[in-house]
């Protein structure tokens, strides 16, 4: 009965694989750790993403490479963003460590090792070839987060987040698998790749097909969290421990992006125009909706999750902006500067939600805007990297934010879309508000308590090289557009 | 020509010194921080004056080029010179900038270094400004130097100073915005080009041009500020500190007019001719109607404010006179309105250092107690108000000498403007100034010391030397101003 069985190639999986084994490892070693600082898992968590980095570096070949009977895919889209996640999760548990050891019903080793399986998920995400492979890889990271969620769970407004987002998380689930075997249903084949084939050979039935189209971008659109799938990113960015919000708020983001490429772009293309159009419709309702509502909040966890919403939907006008009248030579152009965007997004908001938990101490959180107030008077450097923070966030030069802009809203002109880009440098003046108001906050206001910080020495290094790259890539941003267009280049 | 990059030099010096600036932290280095500031300030000055010295007044193209490439994925190349409508802002920039250290010596004693540091990052922008040749490079620069205004109009600025600075940084935002958005269009339609020097040469259809001319107008009317969206600048400058008054008066103004100059008229020429009776009728608007308002007044720093928009009025009346005479009015009243209404500003600085309001109606008989401040103070509102022999009376002369060839009417409004100008200075000047000592807070008046007076006095110097012999800035101007509007004859159209 194994006669046919052929070993797949393992060697593009081999981050993956490593990641799984040392994942269930550390889980094992734990049991063993007495220290409460769970130092050694800490390491051995930091080291196996470390290690994942350096495999993939060496595996990489540059070409795309299918394997378990093209069902994974790598490809150095591939591989470029599963490198930015694992700096980005390697920023985030550093980020966290103090924030856990602070807090004991967080300070277990299930924390790194859910994180690790989280990661694991983005990873099968990113090397997604097949809705299977998805959707594998989407529940692997929703119920980590789920649990990561519900870790403090002596908060009823972390329960509440957790029972929230994973109620919302599997209707959005169903969504997706909705749409995908729809989808299996008009093509017959549940491979991306295979997918495409069918439809440019024609013949599709067309109903079904726009039928599961809608439903997958409604699934995609839930995961990204644009409007008017949003509701759920206010609530759990509040209501998580802000470590695992900073966990959701930033590496995730990646991976949604690349089941987007993947979904859209690599299976879809024949159909762009049909997404194309919900996109524009979804990215402009979240531009308008996170920028207005961020305006109204005071509690900077929520501001942050609306200005989230509004970037997530300013990311999308890259990849709406692809195929223009069938003609696909914008494609390029427009997908690596959404890829950009979502890089330069990613390490803005890290650095961001880094900040307030720079800012908590044991038995405190800082994430009440208030509690930004008269920074400067405390720790004028800190003021300053949030500063560049901010206004990164807002599109302001010199830092990367405005580049990220920048490079998406040239796409958008080299489209013809000339209206569009109105509207998307006038809702980032509106969003221009509220990061102003933060930089207020601590520059213009007296401080309401005047304690010194009490943070780390190595978080303080690792915010404050977060900061100064924001800005050192916004002087410089020539090296990450170019690895991010060469990447797609290769693998589209 | 120099070997040295000399206006990386005027861009970067400043900024780096601002960083160390920075670096010497809290208060207590106080004295460190105010002396590496002035020396700072005095070294960016300094290698601005071989920009001067070593200008070829014959060559109207760009001078002292640096290219190099900054983002090959967009083409956008760090692409710096100066010409001869650039250049002199460049220097004043420089020098208003030591000024400002200088005027917030004994009066700043909160956050030292983060003052002084805003401003000399600040100074370094808007040199950045002033000698891009690249769109994006320009844009950049254009756009970050709102951050440290912000902050210096928030953080140490007067009781409602956080309405201003919110209202000066979004309102700026907002035009910037849509120029943004038409620098990506000349991308694309360049093919692939952000070089403003190619653009000039772009042939572009009317209604492009038209959408462009009005992108870039929005922008730069702003800054200018030109009437109707000129509400924020009141507001910005009763707020801010003195030093930030200067910059703002002085300069920042300069950069919407310098982008008239670089942008509009070159880029967009027929828009440019179509459209010129819509600039010149907001610059009448902002020259009479502004300088009514202006005399209404009852705060001075509003006053000078007020005049400040009408004088920048002026200016793009100039502009788009398309006449030589006109141009280089235009230019040298720019120049001049920056050491006149910085000079105004400092001296209302040292009234409200002593008495703390800058209300008319708290002094007179001001000079019974500061003779030496009330006479040069005198002279600096003779320049405002556009006294013959006076560096105010040079531009606005040739302004109006410029504007009687393109209309009479015109010109007739533009010199209405020399009395409302002179009125609502000169009232001023008559009510705080001269009377009886009107209360104790005059009566405890001290005339101004070394340091006031040393600032007062090179102002003073620069005011009377371009009212009288104005020739150096003007002959620096006449070869690129005449290829400007050779240039401008063309139609663009294909």
């Amino acid at each position: 009965m194994f006669d046919n069985f052929v070993v797949p190639d393992l060697l593009p999986a081999a981050p993956e694989l490593f990641l799984a084994f040392m994942a269930l490892v550390i889980l094992m070693i734990d049991l063993t750790v007495k220290d409460r600082r769970r130092t050694l898992t800490f390491a051995l968590t930091q080291l196996t993403l470390v290690g994942c980095a350096v495999i993939q570096l060496g595996t990489s070949t540059g070409d795309v490479v299918y394997t378990f009977s093209n069902m994974f895919v790598d490809d150095l889209m591939a591989d470029l963003l599963k490198l930015f996640l694992y700096m980005t999760v390697i920023m985030v548990l550093f980020y966290s460590r103090a924030y856990i050891l602070d807090r004991e019903v967080m300070n277990k080793g299930e924390y790194y090792v859910l994180a690790l399986f989280a990661t694991l998920g983005m990873m099968v995400m990113i090397s997604a070839n097949n809705f299977v492979t998805i959707y594998l890889g989407l529940e692997l990271l929703s119920l980590s987060l789920y649990a990561m969620v519900a870790m403090n769970r002596e908060s009823v407004t972390s329960t509440e987040a957790a029972m929230k987002y994973f109620v919302l998380g599997a209707l959005a689930s169903g969504l997706l698998l909705y749409g995908m075997s729809m989808i299996y249903g008009a093509t017959g084949s549940l491979e991306i790749t295979g997918i495409a084939e069918r439809l440019y050979g024609g013949g599709v039935n067309k109903s079904v097909l726009t039928f599961g189209l809608v439903f997958l971008v409604a699934g995609l659109a839930f995961k990204l969290g644009v409007v008017p799938f949003h509701m759920w990113i206010p609530d759990v960015y509040h209501g998580a421990p802000t470590s695992v919000t900073l966990f959701i708020g930033s590496a995730p983001k990646l991976a949604a992006f690349a089941i987007v490429m993947r979904l859209l772009v690599n299976g879809l293309i024949t159909m762009a125009q049909d997404w194309q159009a919900m996109l524009v419709i979804l990215s402009v309702l979240s531009m308008a909706i996170g920028n207005l509502a961020a305006i109204a909040q005071t509690n900077l966890k929520r501001m942050l999750a609306y200005s989230a919403i509004s970037h997530m939907g300013f990311m999308l006008l890259g990849i709406t902006t692809g195929v223009v009248g069938g003609d696909a030579r914008f494609a390029l152009n427009a997908y690596s500067s959404a890829m950009f965007y979502v890089v330069a997004y990613v390490l803005m908001s890290a650095g961001t939600f880094g900040m307030i938990l720079l800012m908590a101490r044991a038995g405190f959180e800082a994430d009440n805007l208030e509690d930004f107030k008269g920074l400067n008077k405390r720790s004028p450097w800190f003021a300053g990297i949030m500063m560049m923070l901010m206004f990164s966030m807002a599109g302001v030069p010199f830092f990367i934010g405005f580049f990220a802009k920048f490079a998406v809203l040239q796409a958008v002109v080299a489209a013809g879309y000339m209206w569009l880009a109105i509207v998307a440098v006038l809702f980032s003046l509106i969003g221009a508000f509220y990061y102003l108001r933060v930089v207020k906050l601590m520059y213009f206001d007296a401080p309401l308590d005047e304690s010194p910080l009490t943070a780390a020495l190595d978080m303080r290094i690792l915010i404050s090289a977060n900061g100064l790259a924001v800005a050192l890539l916004g002087i410089f941003p020539q090296v990450i557009m170019s690895l991010c267009a060469y990447a797609l280049l290769r693998s589209l | 020509m120099s070997t040295y990059p000399l206006l990386s030099l005027a861009i970067w010096i400043p900024i780096v010194a601002g960083l160390v600036v920075l670096a010497t932290g809290s208060d207590r280095n106080a004295p460190l921080a105010r002396m590496l500031a002035l020396f700072g300030s005095i070294a960016a000055f300094l290698v601005t004056i071989p920009l001067w010295t070593g200008f070829d007044i014959a060559n109207g193209g760009m001078q002292f080029v640096e290219l190099r490439n900054w983002i090959p994925r967009f083409n956008i190349n760090y692409h710096l010179g100066v010409d001869g409508i650039s250049m002199l802002f460049v220097v004043l920039n420089a020098f208003i900038t030591i000024i400002v250290v200088a005027a917030g010596w004994e009066v700043i004693q909160e956050k030292v270094a983060q003052y002084n540091a805003a401003f000399l990052i600040m100074s370094g922008l808007m040199n950045g400004i002033f000698t891009s040749l690249d769109g994006i490079l320009f844009y950049v620069f254009f756009e970050a130097s709102l951050i440290p205004l912000y902050l210096i109009i928030g953080v140490w600025g007067g009781p409602n100073r956080v309405y201003a600075a919110f209202k000066f940084f979004l309102y700026t935002l907002f035009g910037s915005l849509l120029f943004l958005l038409a620098l990506m269009y000349l991308f694309i339609n360049s093919g692939g080009s952000f070089s403003i020097l190619e653009w000039h040469k772009l042939p572009i259809a009317l209604g492009a041009q038209i959408w462009l001319f009005l992108a870039f107008l929005i922008a730069f009317a702003v800054k200018v500020p030109m009437w109707p969206v000129h509400t924020w600048l009141p507001d910005a400058h009763v707020e801010a500190p003195t030093g930030g008054s200067i910059v703002l008066a002085a300069i920042a103004l300069k950069l919407g007019a310098y982008g008239f100059l670089r942008f509009s008229l070159p880029i967009a020429p027929d828009a440019s001719h179509e459209l010129s009776g819509l600039v010149v009728a907001l610059s009448l608007i902002a020259v009479v109607y502004i300088g009514f308002v202006a005399l209404v007044q009852a705060d001075m720093k509003k006053l000078v404010a007020y005049s400040s928009i009408a004088h920048m009025g002026f200016v793009t009346l100039g502009f788009f006179m398309f006449s030589a005479m006109g141009v280089e009015g235009a230019l040298v009243q720019m120049v001049s309105h920056g050491f006149v209404s910085g000079a105004m500003f400092f001296c209302i600085g040292v009234m409200y250092d002593r008495v703390h309001s800058r209300q008319i109606a708290d002094y007179g008989g001001v000079v019974n107690k500061m003779p030496k401040f009330a006479a040069l103070f005198m002279l600096f509102t003779m320049a405002n108000a556009g006294l013959p022999a006076t560096s105010g009376f040079v531009g606005e002369f040739m302004v109006i000498l410029g504007a009687v060839k393109f209309n009479f009417w015109v010109a007739f409004a533009a010199a209405s403007s020399m009395v409302i100008g002179a009125a609502y200075s000169l009232w001023m000047y008559k009510r705080v100034i001269f009377g009886d000592v009107a209360n104790h807070h005059v009566e405890e008046l001290s005339d101004i010391n070394k340091r006031e007076f040393a600032i007062l006095g090179v102002l003073a110097i620069a005011t009377l030397w371009m009212g009288l012999y104005p020739q150096p800035f003007t002959e620096v101007m006449h070869a690129s101003v005449n290829d400007l509007l050779r240039h401008v004859a063309i139609s663009k159209i294909q």
